[in-house]
C-alpha cells in the first residue's frame, strides 16, 4: 500500500482545519484566512497527486482502508476510504478546481467585511467534499454528503440580508434533502441486506459479488429485484443534489451566493456529487437479474431523467436574461448529459463529461463573475454589451469555456459529449434518449451563442461607468482553467481513450459510427451557432428579445415548475396549517373557554364569601404578615439568578453536611 | 485513568457551567452553562456504569443517550421560551426580567 492510498483522510483532513482554524479567527485577519484555505487546497492537491500517480503506478488497483468506527454490543460499524481510479481522478480535479476558485475569491470578494467567515465556510464545503469523494461507505459518503449540504446552505445564504438569498438557501437545503430521504432508505434497507455498508471490504463489500449476487436473487414489490428498488432509492439523492427533473428548482435559485460559491457549488463539486454517487455505486445499479436487452432497470431510469433533464434546462436556459441563471439551467442540463452518459455507456462515460464540465463550468461561472464585477455588480445580460473592448482576457476566457460547453471541436467538451452521443446512439433499449441528447446540444449552443452575443458584442445598452477588467488575482485562475478546456481533450479523444481505460482498467471499446455520430453532432453544433448568430446577431440588440412569443413567455417561467410546486406542495401546507389553525381558535379554545367560564362563575361566588365574611377578618392578620414578608421579598426579588445561585449554595452546603456533619 | 479523574473532569465541568448559569446575564449563555451541567451528569452515568460491576450491560450509555434526546428537547424548549421572552420584553438579559418578584 502506499504511503497516499494510507494517509489519502488528510487530503480531507486539512481544509477542515482549515475550517476550524478561521472558525474562531476574529474577523480583521483576512490575509491569514485566504493563505490558510489556499494553502490547505494546495497540500490537498499534493496529496491527491501522489495518489493520483501512485494509482497510474498500480494500474488502477483498488486499495481500500478501512477502520472501526463505533461498537456496540456484536454490532461493528466501519468507516474507511478507498483509493480508487474514481475517487484519484475526483479528488485531483476537486482540489485543483477548488484552489483555483479559492484565489478567484481573494479577488472577488476584496470588498466584503465577511471575508474570513466566507474561507471558512469555503474549507468546510471542500472538506466535505473531498471526504464524500474517498469515503468507502455508502454512510461515511451520506455524512459527508449531508455536510455538503449544510455547507451549501451556509454559502448559499452567505449574504443572508438578502431576502431572495435566506430563501434559496433554504430551497436548497429543504428540495435535496427530499431526495436525501430517498438515499436514506436505501442505505438503511442496504444495510439491513447485506449487513455493510462498505463499499469495498475485501470480498464483503456492498458493492462486491456476494452481497450483489445476494441482492439480485431476492424480489420486491412489484417483482422488482431489491437491486432495483435500493438503487432507484439511491439515485433518489442524487437527483436531488445533481438538480435532476423535478428537484432542479434549488439550481438555479442557488445564484443567489457570490459567485465563486456558484463556480464550487456548481460547476466542481456538490452538483457533481449526485453523478458520482451514481459512479461509486455503479456495480449495485448495474446489477439486474432482468436485464432489459442488456441494461438494468436502474440504468434505464437514470438514462430516462438524465435525458428530460438535459432537454429541460436546456429549453429553459435559451429564455433566461440573468447572466448566472443561464449557466445554472446548462449545469443542470449538463448534469442530465452526464446521467445519461452513465446509464448508457458505463460510468467512465459520465465521469469523463464531470470532469471536463468542471473545469469548462467553472471557468464559464467565474468569467461570469468577472464580468459581474466589472459591471458593478449587474447581472442582468441585457444591460451589457460590448464588453469584449473593455475586458479582453475575460472575453478571450470565457469564449473558450463557451465553445467548450457548446461542443465545438477541439475543446474537451466536444469530446466528452461525443462520446456520450456514441454511447447513447447504440443504446438498444430506445433511441429516444439519443434524440434528446442532440437536440439539447443544439439547444446548448443556441442559448450560449446569445449569452455571449448579449454580454459582449454590439454597443453597451446601459450607461456603466468605467467598466474595467478585473484584478490579476482573478484573471490567472481563468487562464489557467481556460487552458484546461483544451488540455484536456488530450486524454478522451476517441483515437487514445486514456481517461476511459484509466477509469474502468481495459480498453473502452468505442465501437463503429464513431465519424458519423461526430459529424452528426459537429452539423447540431454548427446549426445552433448559425441560428444564435442569424437571430441575434442580425440587428443590434435592445431591452426586448426578438424571440418574444408565447413559448418563450413559457420558457422564461422556467415551464412554471415552481408555480407548480408554489400550487400544490406549498399551498397544501398551508391549507393544512390554516386548517389546524382554525381547530385551534374554533374548537380547542372554545373548549378552554367553557372551563374558563366555569371557574369564573365558581370565582364569583368564591370572592362574594370572600370579602364579606374572610376578608375583614383576615384584613388585620394580613398587616402583620405584610411587615414579615417583606423582609422575605428580598430573597425572593426575581431575579433568577439569586435562585440559582441559593440552590447552589444550598447543595454545597447539604454535600457538606453529608460529607462531614453527621460522621459519627 | 481511573474512576476519579473522570469524575474530577466531570466537577469540573459542573463547576464551570454553574458558574456561567449563575454569573452570565444573558439567557442563552444562562442555557449553555446549564447543558454543561447537564454534560457533567451524563459523564457521570458513564464513568460509574464502566466502572461499575457489570459494564458490558450498557445501562449508563443507554440512560446517557436517553438523557442526551432529552436535553436536545429541553434545549429547543428552553430556547422558544428565550424567543418568546424577548418578543414580550425585548431582551433576554436576566437582571432585567424579575416579574416574578414578590
Amino acid at each position: 500500500m502506499s504511503w497516499a492510498a494510507a494517509n489519502l483522510w488528510l487530503i480531507a483532513a486539512f481544509p477542515l482545519a482549515a475550517a476550524a482554524v478561521l472558525a474562531v479567527t476574529p474577523r480583521r485577519h483576512r490575509r491569514f484566512a485566504a493563505g490558510l484555505s489556499i494553502g490547505a487546497m494546495v497540500i490537498g492537491f499534493l496529496i491527491s497527486l501522489c495518489a493520483f500517480s501512485s494509482t497510474l503506478a498500480n494500474h488502477g488497483e483498488r486499495v481500500p482502508r478501512n477502520f472501526d468506527w463505533i461498537n456496540v454490543g456484536a454490532t461493528t460499524v466501519k468507516l474507511g476510504w478507498v483509493l480508487d481510479p474514481l475517487s484519484a481522478v475526483m479528488l485531483l480535479m476537486v482540489t485543483f478546481v477548488g484552489a483555483l476558485i479559492f484565489i478567484y475569491s481573494v479577488g472577488y470578494m476584496a470588498h466584503d467585511e465577511n471575508f474570513t467567515r466566507f474561507f471558512c465556510f469555503l474549507s468546510l464545503f471542500a472538506a466535505a467534499m473531498l471526504g464524500l469523494v474517498m469515503s468507502n461507505s455508502l454512510l461515511g459518503m451520506f455524512m459527508c454528503w449531508e455536510l455538503v449540504g449544510l455547507a451549501s446552505y451556509l454559502l448559499i445564504g452567505f449574504w443572508f440580508f438578502k431576502p431572495s438569498a435566506a430563501a434559496a438557501a433554504k430551497k436548497a437545503f429543504i428540495v435535496t434533502r427530499i431526495g436525501d430521504l430517498g438515499f436514506f432508505i436505501g442505505m438503511i434497507w442496504l444495510y439491513g441486506e447485506t449487513g455493510t455498508l462498505l463499499f469495498y471490504d475485501g470480498g464483503n463489500g456492498c458493492l462486491e459479488a456476494s452481497a450483489l449476487s445476494k441482492l439480485v436473487a431476492q424480489t420486491t414489490m412489484g417483482g422488482m429485484a431489491l437491486s432495483t428498488v435500493i438503487s432507484l432509492l439511491i439515485f433518489c439523492g442524487a437527483m436531488g443534489k445533481s438538480g435532476q427533473v423535478p428537484l432542479h428548482v434549488w439550481l438555479p435559485d442557488a445564484m443567489e451566493g457570490p459567485t465563486p460559491v456558484s463556480a464550487l457549488i456548481h460547476a466542481a463539486t456538490m452538483v457533481a456529487a449526485g453523478v458520482f454517487l451514481v459512479a461509486r455505486t455503479y456495480p449495485l445499479m448495474d446489477a439486474d437479474p432482468a436485464n432489459i436487452a442488456g441494461y438494468s432497470t436502474a440504468l434505464t431510469v437514470v438514462t430516462w431523467v438524465g435525458a428530460i433533464t438535459a432537454v429541460f434546462a436546456a429549453l429553459i436556459a435559451i429564455a433566461q436574461d440573468d447572466i448566472k441563471r443561464i449557466l445554472a439551467y446548462s449545469t443542470v442540463s449538463q448534469l442530465g448529459y452526464m446521467m445519461v452518459g452513465i446509464g448508457v455507456g458505463g460510468y467512465a462515460v459520465g465521469m469523463f463529461h464531470l470532469i471536463t464540465h468542471a473545469f469548462f463550468k467553472a471557468l464559464l461561472f467565474l468569467g461570469a463573475g468577472s464580468v459581474i464585477h466589472g459591471m458593478h455588480e449587474r447581472q442582468d445580460i441585457r444591460e451589457m454589451g460590448g464588453l469584449r473592448k473593455h475586458m479582453p482576457l475575460t472575453f478571450a476566457t470565457y469564449a473558450g469555456g463557451m465553445m467548450a460547453l457548446a461542443g465545438v471541436i477541439p475543446f474537451s467538451g466536444f469530446f466528452s459529449k461525443d462520446e456520450i452521443l456514441l454511447s447513447a446512439s447504440i443504446w438498444k433499449t430506445s433511441r429516444w434518449p439519443f434524440y434528446l441528447a442532440l437536440f439539447g446540444a443544439l439547444c446548448t449552443a443556441f442559448y450560449m451563442t446569445r449569452q455571449m452575443l448579449y454580454v459582449f458584442y454590439g454597443n453597451p445598452r446601459s450607461h456603466a461607468e468605467n467598466v474595467h477588467e478585473s484584478p490579476r488575482v482573478m484573471v490567472v485562475p481563468l487562464i489557467i482553467l481556460a487552458a484546461f478546456t483544451i488540455l484536456l481533450s488530450i486524454v478522451g479523444t476517441p483515437i487514445l481513450p486514456l481517461f476511459h481505460e484509466y477509469l474502468t482498467g481495459h480498453h473502452g471499446e468505442m465501437g463503429s459510427g464513431v465519424v458519423t455520430v461526430m459529424l452528426i453532432s459537429t452539423g447540431i453544433v454548427a446549426l445552433g451557432l448559425a441560428l444564435g448568430c442569424w437571430i441575434y446577431a442580425r440587428r443590434p440588440l435592445t431591452g426586448a428579445d426578438p424571440l418574444e412569443s408565447d413559448i418563450y413567455y413559457v420558457l422564461k417561467n422556467k415551464f412554471f415548475v415552481d408555480e407548480l410546486y408554489e400550487l400544490s406542495v406549498v399551498r397544501l401546507n398551508a391549507w393544512s396549517a390554516r386548517g389546524l389553525r382554525w381547530l385551534d381558535d374554533f374548537v380547542w379554545q372554545g373548549a378552554v373557554m367553557a372551563v374558563s367560564y366555569v371557574v369564573l362563575g365558581l370565582a364569583w361566588i368564591n370572592r362574594l364569601i370572600d370579602e364579606f365574611v374572610v376578608n375583614l377578618g383576615f384584613d388585620k392578620g394580613c398587616g402583620g404578615f405584610r411587615l414579615g414578608a417583606r423582609a422575605l421579598a428580598f430573597w425572593q426579588n426575581g431575579q433568577v439568578q439569586r435562585y440559582l445561585r441559593f440552590i447552589g449554595l444550598a447543595a454545597a452546603v447539604m454535600v457538606a453536611l453529608l460529607l462531614w456533619g453527621w460522621r459519627k | 485513568m481511573s474512576l476519579q479523574h473522570y469524575l474530577l473532569i466531570s466537577a469540573m465541568l459542573f463547576s464551570i457551567g454553574f458558574a456561567g448559569a449563575v454569573s452570565r446575564r444573558n439567557a442563552v449563555l444562562v442555557l449553555i452553562g446549564v447543558e454543561l451541567m447537564l454534560n457533567a451528569a451524563n459523564l457521570n452515568f458513564i464513568a460509574f456504569a464502566r466502572y461499575a460491576r457489570n459494564p458490558e450491560a450498557l445501562t449508563g450509555v443507554i440512560f446517557v443517550i436517553f438523557s442526551i434526546g432529552i436535553a436536545a428537547a429541553e434545549a429547543a424548549v428552553g430556547l422558544a421560551l428565550i424567543i418568546a421572552v424577548y418578543r414580550h420584553y425585548q431582551t433576554i438579559r436576566l437582571d432585567r426580567i424579575d416579574s416574578l418578584k414578590g
